[in-house]
């Protein structure tokens, strides 16, 4: 069994004091653990922002690419060695704004990656503007008189996109965020987790205390994340109550079953050899 | 010898192209060489399109702007060439009706009537035409038989017989009434080496499979779809991956990925795709990791012309991504110097860790170029920059550095998955290990890292083609696709007595001090050909070399060099 300090980087870490994303890490080291995967098993892809930071304080695999295009790298870096489990990582301005249409598509495609996006409705690295999750009326350093947008609802896109797994964490809800990561690395198609972190530097309204009176557990018994009907209208409830846990789930056949990769050589393993070749210039006598 | 054009023209739709494989693969077979191109319009029926077949006892690598045989599919391709044309022109009555034109160059055949009669289906008058075609050269039917045998097998017996009457009865038509001589009678029942016909995005293609590509991914966008469309109908076959992005940024971005992951990998697009790559082009060059993008010049900017040719992209494809890092391009002149040079952008790619450009474009890739088999054992597949057993063996457990700083510049790497240890790969400025930094010295240290890669590169990349070495008063400068034209308005100069010759790069980027021999550039005087209007790679010389070359000879309307309007143009600069 692996244990949580296993997946400790030495590289210092560099959020500001109480940020959320502590949080986010502590329960990834736990996930990993639990998962009892070897850190060179792991592959997490980000983009860039706060949370894009986040591989470089685990001892994984990373590759830390551009902003907004976690997905497509995730998705080449996959298909390319699906031994790999690969998890993409970044905030709502990377994955909703700038890598908007990558997370339609990277639903559609339904390759097995894990999308892991810290919400926290602002933009922290580039200190305090707008994001496409921001609440209608917040005002930010590109909004002054408040933001006029109504809030995007990445997951009820998702349900909508009939993504195979929709889970919504919350860092004030250690436990089940760990299980949430566990469910989404084990679902064998591509999984969305949203995780709700309060900014503590440049987001004034969605506070600890704003989440704490609104956030509450789905659970196992009395809902059911197979009716898509059911979990659309979980998805789209915001404000005075908050749902968190598994929004939906629906059994898709993976992008690697369709391309036959599954139960093959990983591609980048493969070479083809000069024989291999012969007859395919036939055509062109 | 024979040196013979053949121009096919009708709507799309109307299967010039069909007209010209047919044609292009009889003469091939017929032991000739073939080059043949298409000009299109950007629409899928309708307008005015023709293709373009020349054939020769000799070598020929570009299109003759002289026709020898026009074939009329329908009106307005008699309208628009029937006074310009002074070879022979094969028409159908039955598109002109009353006053259809008459006199010995015109050669009237009932297309259609044939095809409606043998075959039932008005579409097989391209096989009485190429019958007919092949009547008025002198050339034996049989070969085309045989490819109308293997084109329509698997449409069944009836079809490949209904075709091969109507070939008989445009060839038997034409013997009766063409009253010329016989255009390339000499060649006919006369065996060569086999050769094969290919196009350049086939070459391409086949180049990236014989270099072991597994993952491709890319956005449709002519001319670069050619590509994908070829390597998608033999992923299944070769064990590759052909995947449709959303858009280009998406194919990059998935491309650096697999290659990230170990997977040889290429992209290709033309210019307005490329436009969009542009960030995950400076993402290679970040992160090291290998990459070979193929860009398919058309004329630009924006859309442009969609369906035609232009070398414009050159000095946006050497400079092209925020960020100062090495690269390499290569702008093949024909499809086999396509096929080899794709293979050559795999291996530098992955041995320097760098982005590798081929620069292609419409004629390049679109026009079917006869060629000699290509040599397999002369391609290489063989991992580059890897960290050697031996060396994995030596390190503590997680201690490797993705960008360890070393004498050549290449980091050797290891990938994802290996025992023992993991890679941090960082867009952000990075340490040895690949972490975020904002050291002064490591960002000195990590720039110098991987511009030293530079010197080795270049002892990579083959000189110019010269021709004659050393001699002629007069060279052009050229580059690229623009080879076969060049070649031969120069030997067309020399034949009547012009003292000139040719340099020509396939190997564009970088380009050392003394890219062109001094011994030349002092002497002789030297006149750039390109197309496209500012004369990219004469300024791209002067930035690398301090040359200036100040007299050029530019087209830039979106059709290829002939070689007979470069040798008037080539003479205008020169006062002869």
């Amino acid at each position: 069994m692996t244990k949580p300090e296993d997946y400790r980087s030495g590289d210092p870490i560099a959020w500001c004091p109480g940020c959320g994303n502590f949080g986010i890490l502590n329960a990834w080291k736990k996930a990993l653990s639990q998962l009892d995967l070897k850190p060179e098993q792991i592959l997490m892809v980000s983009g860039i922002g706060q949370a894009a930071k986040l591989p470089h304080y685990l001892r994984c695999n990373t590759f830390n690419g551009l902003h907004g295009r976690a997905l497509p790298a995730a998705t080449g870096a996959k298909i390319a060695n699906h031994e790999l489990v690969v998890i993409a990582e970044g905030g709502d301005g990377d994955g909703y704004a700038e890598g908007g249409n990558h997370f339609i598509h990277a639903m559609r495609r339904n390759v097995d990656l894990s999308y892991f996006v810290h919400n926290n409705q602002i933009y922290g690295l580039t200190k305090g503007q707008a994001s496409p999750t921001s609440d209608i009326c917040m005002v930010t350093g590109t909004t002054p008189e408040g933001n006029p947008f109504s809030p995007e609802r990445p997951l009820a896109l998702a349900v909508a996109s009939n993504c195979s797994f929709v889970a919504r964490g919350y860092v004030g809800e250690m436990d089940l965020l760990k299980d949430l990561m566990v469910e989404a690395i084990k679902n064998e198609s591509f999984s969305l987790l949203e995780i709700l972190q309060p900014c503590v530097s440049f987001n004034k309204s969605n506070t600890y205390d704003w989440y704490k009176d609104r956030v509450y557990k789905l659970e196992a018994g009395s809902y059911d994340p197979f009716s898509q009907t059911a979990a659309f209208q979980k998805a789209l409830e915001w404000g005075d109550r908050i749902p968190i846990g598994v929004l939906y789930r629906s059994h898709r056949k993976a992008y690697e079953e369709f391309a036959g990769l599954k139960g093959t050589e990983p591609l980048f393993r493969r070479v083809r050899k000069t024989e291999d070749l012969k007859g395919l210039a036939d055509e062109f006598f | 010898m024979c040196d013979v054009t053949i121009r096919i023209g009708g709507e799309a739709g109307q299967g010039m192209k069909v007209i010209s494989g047919l044609l292009g693969k009889t003469f091939l077979r017929s032991g000739l060489y073939v080059f043949s191109h298409q000009d299109a319009m950007s629409r899928i029926r309708g307008g005015h399109n023709f293709s373009q077949i020349r054939l020769s006892g000799s070598p020929v690598r570009g299109p003759s702007s002289q026709v020898d045989i026009l074939i009329c599919l329908d009106r307005m391709t008699l309208d628009l060439y029937k006074d310009e044309i002074q070879g022979v022109i094969i028409y159908d009555r039955e598109h002109v009706g009353q006053g259809a034109p008459d006199g010995e160059k015109y050669l009237p055949i009932p297309l259609e009537k044939i095809a409606e009669e043998k075959g039932r289906d008005a579409r097989m008058a391209n096989s009485v035409a190429s019958g007919a075609a092949v009547a008025v050269l002198g050339l034996s039917l049989d070969p085309l038989l045989g490819l109308l045998d293997e084109t329509f097998a698997p449409k069944g017996e009836k079809v490949v017989k209904a075709n091969k009457e109507c070939a008989l009865a445009g060839y038997m038509s034409a013997g009766e009434n063409y009253r010329g001589n016989k255009l390339c009678p000499d060649i006919s029942g006369k065996n060569g080496p086999k050769r094969m016909l290919i196009s350049g995005s086939e070459a391409m293609a086949l180049g990236a499979l014989a270099s072991n590509i597994r993952f491709y991914s890319g956005y449709p966008m002519s001319p670069a779809t050619s590509i994908m469309e070829y390597l998608a109908a033999k992923s299944k076959a070769y064990g590759l991956i052909v995947e449709q992005a959303e858009d280009e940024i998406s194919a990059i971005n998935m491309a650096i990925g697999a290659s990230f992951s170990g997977a040889r990998t290429m992209v290709s697009t033309s210019g307005g795709g490329l436009a969009l790559m542009v960030e995950g082009i400076s993402l290679v060059g970040m992160t090291e990791t290998p990459l070979v993008i193929v860009d398919c010049q058309r004329p630009a900017p924006a859309t442009g012309l969609p369906t035609r040719t232009e070398q414009g992209d050159l000095l946006f494809v050497a400079h092209c991504a925020h960020g100062e890092f090495p690269r390499a391009i290569f702008a093949p002149s024909t499809a086999d110097e396509a096929f080899y040079l794709i293979n050559k952008a795999f291996d530098l790619a992955e041995k320097f860790q760098i982005p590798v450009f081929i620069l292609g474009d419409q004629h390049l890739n679109d026009s079917s170029w006869t060629e000699e088999a290509f040599d397999l054992t002369k391609t290489r597949r063989e991992r580059q920059g890897l960290v050697s057993e031996k060396d994995l063996q030596a390190l503590s457990p997680y201690t490797y550095k993705r960008y360890a700083l070393t004498e050549s510049g290449v980091s050797p790497r290891i990938l994802p998955g290996t025992p023992g240890q993991v890679l941090y790969a960082d867009s952000d400025e990075h340490t040895e290990e690949g972490h975020i930094t904002e050291s002064a010295e490591v960002r000195r240290g990590m720039v110098d890292k991987r511009l030293k890669k530079i010197p080795g590169l270049l002892k990579e990349i083959a000189p110019p083609r010269i021709y004659p070495d050393a001699a002629a008063a007069w060279y052009t400068v050229s580059w690229g696709s623009s080879f076969g034209a060049v070649e031969e308005a120069v030997r067309l100069l020399r034949e009547k007595g012009m003292n000139l010759g040719y340099i020509h790069f396939s190997e564009v980027y970088p380009l050392g001090p003394e890219a062109i021999p001094r011994k030349i550039s002092e002497k002789a005087d030297l006149i750039a050909v390109e197309n496209n209007a500012t004369g990219q790679f004469a300024r791209l010389l002067r930035m690398e070399t301090g040359l200036w070359i100040d007299r050029k000879v530019l087209k830039f309307d979106g059709r290829p060099f002939s070689a007979q309007e470069l040798v008037s143009q080539i003479k205008k600069q020169i006062g002869g």
